[in-house]
């Protein structure tokens, strides 16, 4: 088991983390970590989620596709989770 | 221009082509009603919002355009929701507009508040919830736009009561949302797939909703002809191939034909397309066609590889793909093949119901020969439902209506009623059940109301019956609140709804009626008590492999 880092840029409104969130409780996939923050004028936002890397990764990015709100999904291999959990670590200093 | 919000919506559904919107007013949706009053628009009155939403679905499942529904906030959009999920599962378009508590209220349990964009998130293609009036020149539009694109899927939107009375000025109008272009990309796959058709010896077509829904039927029919290719079919499938084409070998899966379930687990390439490998029709996934390659078509990226690995995925919709391969595949006639086939058809015991006139089989394909070559046929869920996917003659795509996901029961009435609002002129049978028919019964009072060109069949037998079979067969026959110890006079029923009835007899043996109640240009209903304890055969159990059918008791 790895962990990945998918990132996404999506539509900021109030609804938006329900829309990720419900997507990952629905259809069973694991979540571990979500990092999030608005981008330029608060249009869009970035969203970085932590999770477990399994054979449904895929499948996940094709879910994760599929909503209106998703811009766009890549997966980061640049940024390995010990950034995360480092960064975690500061803002729960 | 200058108008309200709710005059907004109403002005962008006429642009957007809307002739009929089905639903229910309430607190929060009178500004909304209140724009109607004054629209071209017509409005049918339900009396429950989920008969709104199926009927909406009716009109969608005919035509293959969004059809628009509308309910209050708090218990009218919750009513909706079931009629929503049943429209996600079987990837039909349509738009909800539901009125929300004023955005000043908004999360304080004013009265009749839910959370209508929580509780509809996970059961629509896509939902917004609207906070300012302005924003509707572009949310009306998209909600058509996403409906319609791609896999179809209902969507929600959500209007607080403010914004539907809140002032907009606006320059122009905006374009009526359109379904987005269709998206492919060959990247030599179609190649690829011809090549695979063309070494293959045992090649099968594996046809769900999705030929239907692009508009596929008439192409599925020419590329198997053209390269000898069998067609088995989904629930959903139905129709895309019409029921006695000798290249058809029927609906497969749980209740499919014995031919179908053989073929299949001998076949060396599977072309499945515009299907999800649901496990009513895979049975143990393992066990499917284990030996076979696959060709997965699909307008939904994510159906390829969900479930079953395809040896070849192609993105893109039936209609499309079927287009562009066409030219590429060879002339065929497969005669070893289908010698083979031929040898795996051996008379069935559901074979021989279809032509026992007093078997449900046999009284539903009666119903199918009596009624109009282009009638459609909606039926609700359960055991009834199963007989006529396996016996009903549908000839057409678009004719067969069913709620193939959900199973909801409840479904066949109100989509009975869309489709008769959406085809004047046809005639539309609605077989359901005893279970079944009681679950959106006040609907009949809408029916007597517009007068529809519905007949009713509704197949008695006192129980839940596909619930009582499964306790009969692999619950130790612990029948179970599975058998309904009274029920009431169906007949006496319609008629205090001013519906026509008859009784058809002990298991339809009183012919006359059914006829007159077919002919009968107007709502009828017409009760065939049925025995209590007739199973659907073949029956594959939960679980099990497909080649393990259970024939009959």
């Amino acid at each position: 088991m790895y962990d990945t880092i998918v990132e996404l840029t999506v539509r900021n409104h109030p609804g938006v983390m329900s829309q990720i969130t419900g997507l990952f409780a629905r259809r069973n996939f694991n979540l571990e970590g979500i990092l999030c923050r608005p981008e330029g004028d608060g249009g869009l936002s970035r969203m970085r989620l932590m999770i477990y890397t399994d054979e449904r990764t895929e499948q996940l990015v094709k879910q994760l596709s599929k909503l209106y709100d998703v811009i766009s999904v890549s997966i980061r291999q640049d940024r390995g989770p010990s950034r995360y959990r480092q960064l975690f670590e500061e803002c729960w200093d | 221009m200058e108008m309200n919000g709710a005059q907004l919506i109403v002005k962008l559904l006429e642009r957007q082509g809307i002739k009929i919107i089905w639903g229910i007013p309430g607190g929060a949706t009178l500004p909304l009603y209140d724009a109607l009053y004054q629209s071209p628009i017509r409005h049918i009155l339900t009396r429950h919002e989920q008969g709104a939403g199926f009927m909406a679905q009716g009109m969608a499942r005919t035509t293959g355009k969004a059809a628009v529904c509308t309910a209050t906030s708090g218990p009218g959009a919750t009513n909706l929701i079931t009629a929503l999920a049943d429209a996600h599962l079987d990837s039909v378009p349509m738009v909800a507009i539901t009125g929300q508590v004023p955005t000043a209220l908004m999360g304080t349990d004013a009265f009749q508040e839910v959370d209508t964009y929580g509780l509809t998130l996970p059961v629509t293609k896509h939902n917004f919830l609207v906070k300012a009036a302005a924003d509707l020149l572009t949310v009306i539009p998209e909600a058509f736009r996403i409906a319609e694109s791609g896999r179809p899927g209902p969507v929600v939107v959500d209007v607080p009561k403010d914004v539907q009375t809140q002032k907009v000025r606006f320059g122009q109008w905006p374009e009526p949302g359109v379904p987005g272009p269709v998206r492919w990309r060959d990247n030599g796959v179609l190649e690829r797939m011809a090549q695979m058709i063309r070494q293959s010896k045992r090649p099968m077509f594996y046809v769900g909703g999705g030929v239907v829904a692009s508009g596929g039927a008439d192409l599925l029919r020419s590329a198997s002809q053209k390269n000898g290719i069998p067609v088995v079919s989904t629930l959903m499938g139905l129709g895309a191939m019409a029921y006695d084409d000798p290249l058809f070998l029927g609906m497969l899966g749980m209740h499919g034909t014995p031919v179908a379930n053989l073929a299949m687990a001998r076949a060396d390439l599977i072309i499945a397309l515009g299907i999800r490998f649901d496990d009513r029709v895979t049975g143990k996934m393992e066990a499917f066609c284990a030996d076979a390659a696959v060709i997965h078509v699909d307008v939904d990226e994510s159906e390829i590889g969900k479930i079953r690995n395809a040896s070849l995925g192609v993105c893109g919709d039936a209609a499309t793909v079927l287009t562009k391969i066409l030219p590429r595949m060879d002339t065929f006639t497969r005669e070893g093949w289908h010698g083979e086939i031929a040898s795996l058809k051996s008379p069935t015991p559901a074979a021989a119901e279809i032509k026992n006139p007093f078997h449900p089989s046999g009284i539903i394909r009666y119903i199918g020969n009596r009624a109009p070559e282009d009638a459609i046929v909606a039926t609700d869920v359960g055991q009834h439902q199963m007989w006529t996917a396996q016996a009903y003659p549908v000839r057409h795509p678009r004719s067969l209506l069913m709620s193939g996901g959900l199973g909801t029961m409840g479904f066949g009435v109100p989509v009975a009623m869309g489709a008769a609002f959406a085809n004047p002129h046809k005639k539309i049978v609605c077989i359901t059940g005893d279970g079944s028919f009681l679950m959106n019964l006040q609907e009949l009072a809408t029916l007597a109301e517009h007068e529809l060109n519905i007949t009713i069949v509704l197949m008695d037998n006192g129980h839940l019956g596909l619930v009582r079979q499964q306790q009969e067969m692999f619950y130790s026959n612990h029948v179970f609140a599975s058998k309904f110890t009274r029920s009431p006079d169906f007949s006496a029923i319609a008629q205090g709804f001013g519906i026509r009835a008859w009784d058809a007899g002990i298991n339809g043996s009183n012919r006359s009626a059914i006829d007159e109640a077919l002919a009968f240009q107007g709502p009828s209903l017409v009760v065939v008590p049925i025995d209590g304890t007739t199973n659907v055969y073949p029956m594959v159990p939960p679980g099990a492999s497909n080649l393990e059918m259970i024939q009959e008791a």
